[in-house]
């Protein structure tokens, strides 16, 4: 699904990736942990492609297509889906308006016809649902006003609509009380499938107790400098970073 | 209506330039270039007006003479030669009592590519409409449907003819000749524009629309609209314009004036597409405008407008709340791109008890163009309980443009209650990227950006309108993005 050979990437002039090595497969689930500014939401913007980021080096294959080259919604196109840490707010747009654009774009981009609007109406009721949405906040503007949680349940719903082969998920547990992590987290879990992958992007274990990693990698200093099953998320909740950055030190 | 989605509206938005800049070579007869008394004569003669019509006009004609072109405004462009332009053009073929069948075919081709087919009209949309090319008024469908409910809806030169107690009563009574500059312009020279007069109690059942073009090269447009509506009637009336891409500058002066009588409402929406000039800032319209209403007691008159088009826009249409209860509401959208000038706003003149007034501007700028909002909102020492709200929005897009707010508020009874709100906003890279994510292009999140940015507004108009506005805006944005 995604080959990430050799990544360094900065912003600004200043080198933030500094050779990131990492291979996801098609139904597997990934967590990226580390420190504050190691580099985590850098990786998440240089995969979908946001221009401030220039890769200096290094390659990014999706589906052993290099997408280097490509635009960010020409990646969100092939599948690629990025649930933001501070979602933007769009005054104006309400949340259905925004998701049937997104979605009729994106299969303009395929030759596709437009989804019928009684086909759209009931993946958007069926996805509302399965997030515990209720219909009246599909007709909010994006972004405007909500709270933390209800930002992030709105991030993992247009990702269900859209069904991304890709989806990385920053920092999508910060700002969610228990119950709504949970929601989320059966919502990410309902949509995993053989054919997809998910890289979370966390800093606390609590997540990944909800969704469960098949592999976890420790990103220090732009460089992945430990891997493991998820037993290693378990491992960092105890002991935190420092023994990691003292062994990368030394 | 068939639902139009967003995607039909792209469909219809490859063409990036203007266009409606074509010109279409009809047969006119044009007076020489020039202004003085004899030309006001030969104008008031040639609509075969009577004595104190000829009257009216001379004497606004003088008025204007011993008055000096307004420079207040935040805008700068090389004043016109008011004697270097063409005060009358008329396609040649018109006969005042003509039909649809009797239009010269030429003309009908033109309306068929500005997108009206005067018949489609007649049947789909339930809009009567008049169309003012160049200085007359071509064609007015609908008459004997309004007739029957006692409407009259006709270019005002014939209203002169045939209801001149009507127009005598109550031309120049909101906009008086002395007003200003250009108004005093538009009523020594004008030669068409709309009547229309709803009677007591009646609703009028469908939109009333006049559709104006500036044709000829090298000639003014000086429309003028008067617009009656009697105890307890409503009307809604719709304003498009557009004219061909020229490298000249046309001077467009209109005046409109509305009066809404006892427990009367007036709505007027107007989506104005004067050729904006082009890309470097050469040709385009000058659009100076003076627009104003009255209400009388418990009357309402709301103005919506849509600004896309001209070089400079000076206008601000503005409510005299005369009445007690009355209300005045503007709704504007105004968008400047390259090196188009904005001055444009209203004012809420409150002179009633419990008068209330609602003012919301959305101004958009981008390219390297200046729009400014500039709203009065004036609250008299009788005018016990008086409201008004105001919001102004700017949206910028890039880093060459510049909005501008100048609100004046002058209160002078303590129980006035003003609110005033005001925000300024750039379109984000991180908004723009939120989107691209989601598979928006950069075009379309910015054509969703600002549809939602102008919402509150677009809202205001009528169904066929919107969906005309929100295109517009797409069209004066396109290629905006650096």
């Amino acid at each position: 699904m995604l080959q990430i050979k050799n990544l360094h990437a900065s912003v600004e002039d200043k080198s933030i990736l500094k050779g990131i090595n990492l291979e996801v497969k098609a139904g597997e689930v990934h967590a990226i942990m580390g420190p504050n500014g190691s580099g985590k939401s850098t990786l998440a913007s240089v995969i979908a492609g946001k221009e401030e980021y220039e890769v200096t080096d290094g390659t990014i294959l999706l589906e052993g297509e290099d997408i280097d080259e490509l635009a960010a919604e020409e990646r969100a196109h092939k599948g690629v889906f990025l649930s933001f840490q501070y979602p933007v707010e769009i005054p104006g747009v309400s949340v259905t308006n925004f998701i049937k654009t997104a979605i009729n774009e994106t299969r303009k981009s395929k030759g596709l016809e437009e989804m019928p609007a009684k086909e759209m109406l009931q993946l958007i009721r069926e996805k509302a649902e399965l997030l515990e949405i209720d219909r009246k906040f599909l007709s909010r503007s994006l972004n405007e006003g909500f709270s933390g949680g209800e930002k992030k349940r709105n991030e993992i719903f247009q990702m269900a609509m859209l069904e991304p082969k890709l989806a990385i998920l920053d920092e999508t547990d910060s700002g969610l009380d228990i119950d709504a992590l949970r929601i989320v987290a059966n919502g990410v879990n309902k949509l995993k499938s053989k054919d997809n992958a998910v890289i979370v992007i966390t800093h606390y274990q609590r997540l990944l107790d909800h969704i469960v990693p098949d592999f976890v990698h420790v990103l220090y200093n732009g460089r992945i400098v430990k891997s493991g099953g998820k037993e290693l998320a378990h491992e960092l909740e105890e002991k935190g970073y420092d023994w990691i950055k003292e062994e990368v030190n030394a | 209506m068939s639902k139009y989605t967003e995607d039909d509206l792209r469909e219809e938005l490859k063409t990036k330039e203007y266009e409606y800049g074509f010109f279409t070579d009809i047969e006119s007869e044009t007076f020489p270039i020039g202004l003085n008394e004899d030309i006001v004569r030969a104008i008031s003669k040639k609509k075969n007006e009577p004595e104190w019509m000829t009257a009216w006009r001379l004497e606004a004609f003088k008025v204007w003479q011993a008055m000096e072109e307004p420079d207040w405004a935040n805008v700068n462009y090389t004043k016109p030669d008011f004697q270097a332009i063409a005060y009358y053009s008329a396609p040649v073929a018109v006969d005042p009592n003509k039909t649809l069948d009797d239009v010269d075919p030429d003309l009908l081709a033109m309306y068929k590519k500005l997108g009206i087919s005067v018949d489609e009209q007649k049947k789909m949309n339930n809009v009567a409409m008049d169309i003012v090319v160049d200085s007359v008024s071509v064609a007015t469908t609908f008459k004997k449907t309004l007739a029957e409910k006692g409407i009259i809806f006709m270019p005002i030169s014939e209203a002169i003819q045939e209801h001149p107690e009507l127009v005598r009563k109550y031309i120049g009574t909101i906009v008086p000749t002395t007003d200003n500059f250009y108004a005093a312009l538009n009523s020594a020279v004008f030669s068409d524009g709309s009547f229309c007069y709803i009677p007591k109690g009646v609703k009028c059942p469908m939109e009333l629309s006049t559709y104006f073009r500036i044709n000829q090269g090298g000639t003014g447009q000086f429309e003028r609209t008067l617009l009656v509506a009697d105890q307890g009637s409503y009307v809604s009336y719709l304003e498009g314009c557009t004219a061909p891409s020229r490298d000249e500058n046309q001077l467009h002066a209109a005046v409109v004036e509305l009066i809404a009588l006892d427990d009367a409402e007036i709505k007027y929406s107007t989506v104005q597409n004067w050729y904006p000039g082009n890309a470097e800032g050469k040709g385009g319209v000058y659009n100076f405008v003076t627009k104003r209403g009255l209400c009388e007691k418990n009357a309402k008159i709301s103005w919506t407008q849509v600004e896309t088009g001209s070089a400079v826009t000076w206008k601000y249409p503005s409510c005299i709340l005369k009445g007690d209860n009355s209300v005045g509401e503007f709704y504007s959208i105004a968008v400047t791109n390259n090196h188009q000038q904005a001055d444009t706003g209203t004012k809420m003149i409150h002179l009633g008890k419990n008068t209330r007034s609602t003012i919301i501007s959305k101004g958009i700028s981008a390219g390297k163009s200046q729009n400014s909002y500039r709203g009065l909102v004036q609250i008299n020492s009788r005018a016990d309980n008086a409201r008004n709200f105001s919001q102004c929005d700017s949206l910028l897009m890039g880093n060459d443009c510049g909005a501008h707010t100048f609100p004046y508020i002058e209160a002078k009874n303590k129980t006035a209650q003003i609110e005033h709100e005001a925000t300024t906003s750039k379109i984000g890279e991180d908004q723009i990227f939120y989107c691209n994510q989601r598979g928006i292009d950069t075009e379309k999140a910015i054509a969703l950006i600002v549809n939602g940015f102008s919402k509150e507004v677009l809202n205001k108009l009528p169904m066929e309108f919107a969906i005309e506005a929100q295109k517009l805006l797409e069209i004066s944005l396109e290629g905006s993005v650096g």
